[in-house]
């Protein structure tokens, strides 16, 4: 249901997996490394995460939106270390009945993941690096 | 008492580790405690935010601590 690793993800097999005869849609959210931030070419991004808390707060998410959404199964995959543009840092897939709770429980994931669970990435640019949202 | 504290993305590059060791009062608040890592750490009051976890859990700052726990710096999370 959960994985936080520093292989290659494959949003094949996550896909795959939320698959149920009870579900008539899947919605899958791909999140990848982008090449430019604020006009600057990224060479690579490195992510870190406090894995214990993190898979913590990735449950906490998925048992939410069980109870926002009547979905079937959500999964969530996240890559950690480092990354080069266009590979992929997050997958989510969500299976229910119809798809307009696919979709807003899968938007609801990786909003709600972007804010509150422990994992950082560090943009390196060709002429130095950044935390990313450290500073406002 | 002296408490041992994880640091994650910035906060590690501030404080030069991934962990380091704070001399805290006894059952200080989390809010104590980023005090003195302000004061000690003046990059850290420049941060958008600035978290503690207690044991793997987001914590208030009126939380005492007793110095058994794991304790993490959690600066703004940038996932996904």
């Amino acid at each position: 249901m959960i994985k936080i690793t520093e292989h290659p993800l494959n949003p094949e097999d996550v896909t795959s997996t939320v698959f149920s005869n009870e579900a008539g849609a899947v919605n899958v959210f791909i999140g990848t490394v982008r090449g430019t931030t604020k006009n600057k070419k990224v060479v690579k991004l490195e992510f870190e995460t406090y894995l214990n808390m993190a898979i913590k707060e990735i449950e906490k998410i998925i048992e939410a939106a069980r109870h926002k959404w009547p979905i079937q199964h959500m999964i969530i995959h996240h890559r950690v270390g480092t990354l080069t543009v266009g590979e992929i840092a997050v997958v989510i897939a969500v299976s229910s009945g119809h798809r307009k709770e696919a979709f807003a429980a899968c938007q609801y994931a990786i909003d709600t993941l972007k804010e509150t669970v422990p994992i950082w990435k560090k943009e390196v640019f060709e002429d130095g690096e950044e935390w990313v949202s450290a500073h406002p | 008492m002296e408490v041992e504290i994880l640091a994650f993305g910035i906060t590690r590059d501030i404080v030069g580790g991934s962990t380091f060791k704070i001399f805290l009062e006894r059952e200080a608040t989390v809010s104590a405690l980023k005090e003195l890592l302000y004061q000690k750490y003046p990059k850290m009051k420049q941060l958008r935010s600035l978290m503690i976890a207690v044991d793997n859990e987001y914590v208030d700052e009126g939380l005492e601590l007793k110095g058994q726990e794991e304790i993490a710096l959690i600066p703004p999370v940038s996932g996904g």
